[in-house]
C-alpha cells in the first residue's frame, strides 16, 4: 500500500477544509483500505470522519428513520428502535459480511462505494431514502449511478441517510457462501406511494423492477410473482452464478421477501 | 507520523507510527507480538481479529492511527497468571485446532461472542465464526469448544 496522510477532524467543517489534493474520507475502512491494499485505489490523504460526533446514530420520527452517516452495521442491527420501526432494515444489517466488517463497516461508507453486491443500496432505493450530503439532499433514485459510481461530487460528504417509513417491507438474500456479498439481493417495500422492488447483487447496479413492482401492485402476495418474466439481458454472469440463474434467484428472493412482510 | 497511546493487553503504550501502519502489523513488526497472525490481509479470513473496545474486529483492516486512546486485547492477553483462558483450554481439549494458524483470530472472535451472548446455539456459533475461516478442523471441534467454553466462561 502507498503512504498516505491520515487526519482525524472533530467537525465536518474542518473535515471540508482538510479535503485537498488527492483525499478521501474514511469511515469504518472495510471497503476502501482492502481496495489500497490491493492497489485498486491510491489517495494522498485519508479523512477519517467517524470522530465527527454528529455524523453518527440513530434518530426516528413518525414518517422516517434517520441513520448517520458512521453508524456501525452492528448499531443498526442492535437497535431496538429500528427493528421496531423498519425490522427488514435490522435483518438487513445483521447479514451483512462477519460480526467483525460489522462492528467497524458503516452505512455511509457502504453507499458511498455503491458496490453492486451491496446491500444497503437495496434498502435506500426500496426506502425511498434521501441521502444527506454535505452539500444537498439526494433522492436514492438520483444517486446509485452505476458499478462503483454515486452523484456525490469530489469532496461531498454523506452526512445521514433518512429512510421512509413503510406500511411493509421484506429484504431476502442469496448470498455468496464465503463473503456473504449479494448473488442476488430483493428488498420489497410498501410505502404510502407505492410499491417499490429493489434489486442488488444482480447487475452492474443496484435497480428497480417495474415487472415485479407492477404485478405486487395489482397483488401483494408472494403468488403474484409466480408469473412475472424476468429477463436475464443485462445480468451479471460470473463464476458465482450466470445471468439466467440470476434471473430466476431474483423470482425465488422476491417470493421470500414479500412472504417476510 | 502519527502518535498514538494505546492500551494493549493491559500495558500503556505511546509510539510514533507511520500514518499508514495497519494495526496488525504495528502489533507484531513494533510490539513482537506475532500471536496475531496475518492471512489474506484484506479482511475475509479472520486470523488477525483482536479486541478493539471490547469488539472484535480484524486487525489487518484498521490503521493504528484510527485506533488511538483506544484499549486492545490480542491472543496474548487472554492467559492470566501462566493458566489458559477457559476458551484456549476448550480448543485444547476438543482438538479445536491443527495447524493453528488461525487459531488466534478464532478464539478471539469467540471470546467476543460469549461476552455478547452466554448461551449461544450451534447455529449461532457458526454464523458468528463466519468472518473466520480454518482448512483444517471442518470446524466440529470449534463448534465444540466453543460450546464447551460457554459452560465455563
Amino acid at each position: 500500500m502507498k503512504n498516505f496522510n491520515f487526519k482525524s477532524p472533530t467537525n465536518t467543517k474542518e473535515a471540508a477544509k482538510l479535503y485537498t489534493g488527492k483525499a478521501t474520507f474514511l469511515a469504518g475502512g472495510m471497503s476502501l483500505l482492502p481496495a489500497m491494499k490491493l492497489r485498486l485505489a491510491a489517495y494522498s490523504d485519508l479523512i477519517n470522519i467517524k470522530k465527527i460526533k454528529t455524523l453518527s446514530g440513530i434518530k426516528i420520527s413518525s414518517k422516517s428513520l434517520r441513520i448517520g452517516a458512521t453508524t456501525t452495521h452492528a448499531e443498526v442491527a442492535a437497535s431496538k428502535e429500528v427493528e421496531k420501526t423498519i425490522s427488514s432494515l435490522s435483518k438487513l444489517a445483521d447479514g451483512i459480511g462477519d460480526p467483525q466488517v460489522r462492528n467497524r463497516g458503516t452505512i455511509g461508507g457502504s453507499i458511498a462505494n455503491n458496490d453492486p453486491a451491496a446491500d444497503y443500496p437495496s434498502a435506500c432505493l426500496a426506502l425511498n431514502a434521501i441521502i444527506n450530503t454535505s452539500k444537498r439532499k439526494i433522492p436514492a433514485d438520483k444517486f446509485f449511478k452505476g458499478m462503483f459510481e454515486t452523484d456525490l461530487k469530489k469532496g461531498e460528504l454523506i452526512e445521514s441517510v433518512e429512510f421512509e417509513v413503510p406500511e411493509k417491507s421484506g429484504y431476502a438474500k442469496f448470498p455468496n457462501p464465503a463473503s456473504r456479498y449479494a448473488v442476488v439481493g430483493v428488498y420489497v417495500s410498501k410505502l404510502k406511494s407505492g410499491i417499490r422492488v429493489a434489486i442488488t447483487g444482480a447487475a452492474h447496479s443496484v435497480f428497480r423492477s417495474k415487472e415485479l413492482e407492477e404485478a405486487l401492485t395489482n397483488n401483494f402476495s408472494p403468488s403474484s410473482i409466480d408469473n412475472v418474466k424476468i429477463g436475464s439481458k443485462g445480468l451479471n454472469s460470473d463464476i458465482h452464478a450466470s445471468a439466467e440463474y440470476r434471473a430466476h434467484i431474483i423470482k425465488v428472493m422476491a417470493k421470500k421477501a414479500v412472504s417476510s412482510c | 507520523m502519527a502518535k498514538v497511546s494505546l492500551k494493549i493487553n493491559g500495558k500503556e503504550i505511546s509510539q510514533d507510527v507511520p500514518d499508514s501502519v495497519m494495526l496488525s502489523d504495528f502489533l507484531r513488526d513494533y510490539l513482537s507480538l506475532t500471536g496475531t497472525h496475518v492471512g489474506c490481509d484484506t479482511s475475509q479470513c479472520g486470523a488477525c481479529v483482536v479486541h478493539l473496545d471490547g469488539n472484535s474486529v480484524k486487525s489487518c483492516t484498521a490503521l493504528v492511527a484510527d485506533c488511538n486512546k483506544s484499549e486492545i486485547v490480542t491472543i496474548e492477553g487472554l492467559a492470566k497468571n501462566g493458566k489458559m483462558h477457559p476458551m484456549q483450554e476448550a480448543f485444547k481439549k476438543h482438538h479445536g485446532l491443527q495447524c493453528g494458524f488461525c487459531t488466534p483470530g478464532m478464539v478471539m472472535s469467540a471470546v467476543d461472542l460469549l461476552q455478547k451472548n452466554k448461551d449461544p446455539s450451534e447455529q449461532q456459533i457458526r454464523d458468528w465464526l463466519e468472518g473466520n475461516i480454518c482448512r483444517c478442523t471442518g470446524y466440529q471441534g470449534i463448534v465444540a469448544a466453543v460450546k464447551d467454553a460457554s459452560s465455563k466462561m
